[in-house]
């Protein structure tokens, strides 16, 4: 308080003081007693301290100085009750922590824009074909859609790899990316040094350049300017170095498998680069052209597709352009699942804020006396409300920021440990936008949870309170309390049901039958030394026999195959054919699309897929003997519906080489274990890989991936087949081991991220609304204990004790349940987007989560029960 | 506490501004005097609470219709005396005309109910 308000009291006491003089002076003048005179003069006068109040509330700033004073004594009062502030505290910085903590998250991924330059302008580009909307593209179609629209400033297009590096320390394995010339100005993103790809240095015979990442640019040359036009030899072919990429650049704005190094794509020595029909994982990046929508450049592009298709039908008939807005191809998947989160940590909240209202309801019936001598000393209603709110803000404030510790410390550590890679993740930051997010949050929790106590205390009657030290003015409140924790019950059961539903979602997938065990089932990538690159193909096929002995001759190790194409639920790859009874179809669109797996004779056995009819691959299919293929089940009724595949012959599109059926096996689930009946292509091939042309096995020679089976325990493993690697060459690097249950866990991501965080969330809630109704029913049975007392005084039994105060506990909680269940009902349809095999309003689920609730609150309510079920008589009534 | 009000007449809301610069028309006024003036003129009916009166004054007061300050009273008392400011009269005129315009609005509003 300043000078100028000191001053104007010590005038407001001495105007209201001379009132009084003049007012008893003229009393005595009048003949009145002096004694007599004052104390008429004090009656006439009223109430001194309340005329004051009134008074101040016409000075300007008057606001300000209550707050100053409400916030002083505010805080005298939290530290006077250690145990109230911490729990009210605590309970608030969980919830508030949780709330800031999902938003950071929140506002890096979706809240802020791309952090590309118009990143509204920017879509993906992908080949639309029969099978997939968004397959890629081949490279002679990118660069007709390239050079012949009309709607983009820029198209671009890329395909990830890996390169071996060689020649700078150990061999490693590094991301890659082949990019055309326009892939970086088409997101606007400018080298921190150097330039980019020009146009044509992208084609096929260019010059061997490249472009590195920060970070590679940072550990192989300490960031020096010098590296530009250094060489690196990757895959054993040297590339000039170009340009520096800015640190953490991604397209996709993931953190994991950021590229080190990009590449025109060019040099890609893949003899099939230049084919119009060939599939190899290219997808395009575009830029729009200042005011021109997507549905403009859609029609664009079907007109330039529509071209192509006439002008070259054995490839191109049926194929199309699809454009997806870059942001939604970032953050579609992400965006269903933050915001339904967000909604459930709202809920936490919420909760939280219910049981900090409670203790201050049971807290204010404590302070009653207090509040009605304020109130007979002058303070109005609307002050007492604000000096509560202020005790409640300042309980939210502390709250938030703990919380935002907690969530600035926690947010990192949790998305490093949970199953999801996030994009964008590595921008998740404390932010303007998190900190007032934060403190609104905290303002709007402190008014919400204090408004109901504030309001309530400030109804008492003044007579009421004092005349009866705040004992039986209680009556209202055990009604707000009840409505309290019934809500809380309530929410509590929404969260706890979604939790149930995804949890259930989840067994439910890990009990799917995949079509084949995937338990001790390793799989990695080799990169093959530069040597290989000189190698002939049968040089390269016996190798790859070399390589397969190898491993197979770590004791431990029972089974080993090379596997390229698909991995089930890891990766996809396809082939088209045709029958060979059959006329060759005229276009695309005719032919069959299958997965390929490409392995040899030990994938079967080691992978568990169960033999149908005829045989699978054995050591005696070799590049000499006859091509053979094996379908799975879903091929064989699809294409030989009414007749046996064994026998039959196919021609492979690609190769245009003939394989024999020769056995039928079991379907695999390729398209991850709940997903995978939706999707259109699911006949599956299994061709040797000693069998491929000599074309497809010199692309091998970069490196291969390989599968086995061991019972060895992962680390043991690992480094078994570390060790046989090293001694195979100094030079061959062996990297991205997963085992096939990781694969899974992975391909299971997004529902284990909902499924985690929303168990932690619903465990919150259930302990607060199960301390919320242990705080209510303790509070009840303190309340009542001379009630109790007379009635077992009277010969109630401590049967009828418990019963009664366990019945008014179970009423709370059977209406929170049956509310929070109407209100599930309509919640729940929000997430059914990550269930599986459940519906979102499983009656299951609803009635175990049901049950569960109902006896976590029983048990929270038996504790007080029995403690008033042995209330001595005698000792309860000479209380007070 | 409600007792107390009732054979009050309740002041019609701003009329209290009105009294209080009618009052200090006739010269500068401590408080209590403006109470006493107000509760004499009108013969004894209205009485103004102090919890009304004093809240007014530094209403007035911040507005700069009236302005404060401590003197000795005729009876030797230290009072702090409120006058009536330049925009104070104008003020009162302004209140006074509406005053008088309501008092005949509901005068004729009361006439016809008697017919």
């Amino acid at each position: 308080m300043g000078f100028w308000h000191k001053k104007k009291e010590t005038d407001l006491e001495e105007e209201v003081r001379s009132h009084l003089r003049l007012s008893a002076q003229e009393r005595t003048e009048r003949g009145q007693e002096a004694g007599a005179a004052a104390q008429a003069a004090r009656r006439e006068f009223g109430n001194v301290e309340l005329v004051k109040e009134t008074a101040r509330d016409s000075w300007s700033g008057r606001w300000l100085m209550d707050f100053v004073e409400d916030l002083r004594y505010g805080v005298r009062m939290l530290r006077k009750n250690p145990g109230f502030t911490s729990i009210a505290i605590l309970t608030l910085t969980l919830g508030i922590g949780a709330n800031s903590a999902l938003f950071s998250v929140v506002n890096a991924v979706l809240l802020n824009p791309l952090p590309y330059p118009h990143s509204e302008q920017l879509v993906m580009v992908h080949e639309s074909k029969p099978n997939f909307e968004t397959g890629s593209i081949s490279f002679p179609n990118f660069l007709d859609w390239q050079k012949e629209n009309r709607s983009f400033t820029a198209m671009g297009a890329s395909r990830p790899f890996g390169f071996s590096l060689t020649g700078m320390g150990e061999a490693e394995q590094v991301n890659a990316r082949f990019i055309s010339s326009d892939f970086f100005a088409v997101l606007e993103v400018n080298p921190i040094l150097g330039r980019t790809f020009t146009k044509g240095e992208d084609l096929v015979g260019g010059a061997p350049i490249a472009m590195i990442s920060a970070g590679l640019w940072r550990r192989k040359f300490s960031a020096s300017p010098e590296a530009i036009g250094k060489s690196l030899t990757l895959g054993g072919k040297s590339y000039m170095i170009v340009g520096i990429v800015p640190a953490n650049f991604d397209l996709y704005l993931r953190a994991a498998n950021q590229a080190d190094v990009y590449v025109p794509m060019g040099q890609w020595a893949n003899p099939i680069l230049m084919r119009r029909d060939a599939g190899l994982g290219i997808h395009g990046t575009a830029r729009l052209k200042p005011g021109v929508t997507i549905e403009q450049a859609r029609a664009d592009m079907a007109r330039i597709t529509d071209g192509l298709a006439s002008a070259y039908p054995n490839e191109d008939k049926g194929i199309g352009a699809s454009l997806i807005p870059l942001r939604k191809s970032v953050l579609g998947d992400v965006q269903p699942i933050l915001l339904m989160l967000l909604a459930a940590v709202g809920f936490v909240l919420l909760i939280a804020c219910v049981n900090v209202a409670n203790l201050l309801l049971a807290r204010s019936t404590a302070r009653t006396r207090e509040f009605a001598i304020r109130a007979a000393l002058g303070a109005g209603r609307q002050r007492i409300v604000r000096q509560l709110l202020t005790e409640s803000v300042l309980l939210s404030l502390g709250g938030g920021v703990l919380g935002l510790l907690l969530a600035q410390f926690g947010t990192r550590a949790a998305l490093r440990i949970l199953p999801v890679d996030l994009p964008r993740s590595s921008s998740i930051e404390l932010d303007t936008k998190v900190l007032l997010f934060t403190l609104g949050v905290s303002l709007l929790a402190g008014i919400l949870f204090g408004l109901v106590p504030a309001v309530k205390t400030s109804h008492l009657g003044l007579h009421t309170a004092l005349k009866e030290s705040g004992r039986n003015s209680s009556g209202s409140h055990n009604r707000a309390q009840g409505v309290l924790v019934v809500l809380e019950m309530a929410m509590a059961l929404v969260l706890l049901v979604g939790a149930g539903l995804t949890i259930r979602s989840l067994t439910l997938l890990w009990n799917v039958d995949p079509g084949f065990r995937p338990d001790n089932v390793m799989t990695f990538n080799l990169a093959f030394p530069p040597t290989m690159n000189d190698k002939s193909p049968d040089a390269i096929r016996s190798i790859l026999r070399d390589v397969d002995r190898q491993f197979a001759s770590i004791p431990g190790v029972d089974g080993v195959s090379q596997t390229w194409g698909a991995i089930p639920i890891g990766s996809e790859d396809d082939q088209q054919f045709w029958l060979e009874d059959q006329p060759k179809p005229a276009d695309p669109s005719g032919m069959g699309w299958t997965l390929d797996y490409i392995v040899e004779q030990d994938y079967l056995k080691l992978m568990g897929i169960p033999l149908r009819r005829g045989r699978f691959l054995t050591d005696q299919d070799n590049e000499q003997s006859t091509h053979v293929a094996v379908v799975d089940e879903v091929f064989a009724h699809k294409y030989f519906p009414n007749s046996d595949p064994i026998g039959k012959r196919v021609v492979m599109t690609t190769s245009g080489d003939k394989l024999e059926i020769v056995g039928v096996v079991g379907h695999v689930n390729q398209w991850g274990l709940g997903s995978d009946e939706a999707q259109p292509l699911r006949a599956q091939m299994y061709m040797h890989c000693l069998q491929m042309p000599d074309a497809f096995v010199s692309t091998t020679t970069s490196g291969t991936t390989i599968i086995l089976h061991s019972q060895l325990p992962q680390a043991a493993l690992l480094s078994a087949l570390r060790s046989t690697n090293q001694r195979m060459s100094a030079e061959q690097v062996l990297f991205g081991e997963q085992s096939m249950n990781e694969i899974i866990a992975l391909s299971l991501g997004s529902q284990r991220f909902v499924m985690m965080l929303l168990g932690a969330f619903a465990a919150l809630a259930l302990v607060l609304a199960s301390v919320g109704i242990y705080g209510v029913i303790s509070y009840l049975v303190g309340q009542r204990t001379r009630e109790i007392g007379v009635r077992i005084a009277l010969g109630a039994q401590q049967r009828d004790v418990l019963r009664l105060i366990l019945g008014q506990g179970m009423k709370m909680t059977l209406l929170g349940v049956g509310m929070g269940l109407a209100a599930s009902l309509a919640l729940t349809r929000l997430m059914s987007a990550v269930l599986y095999g459940v519906s979102a309003t499983d009656p299951l689920t609803f009635i175990a989560v049901g049950l569960l609730l109902s006896t976590v609150a029983f048990a929270a309510c038996f504790v007080p029960a029995r403690r008033a079920m042995r209330v001595d008589p005698m000792v309860a009534l000479r209380y007070e | 506490m409600k007792q107390r009000y009732q054979n009050r007449i309740e002041l019609l809301q701003g009329t209290l501004d009105l009294l209080i610069l009618q009052t200090l028309q006739w010269g500068p006024q401590h408080g209590y005097g403006i109470s006493l003036a107000i509760r004499n003129h009108s013969g004894e009916i209205l009485q103004v609470d102090t919890g009304s009166l004093y809240p007014a004054l530094h209403r007035l007061a911040k507005q700069k219709w009236i302005s404060a300050e401590w003197k000795v009273s005729e009876n030797n008392q230290r009072a702090k005396y409120y006058r009536l400011t330049a925009t104070g009269k104008k003020q009162l005129a302004r209140e006074t005309s509406k005053w008088e315009q309501l008092k005949d609005a509901i005068a004729g509003v009361m006439r016809i109910q008697e017919k």
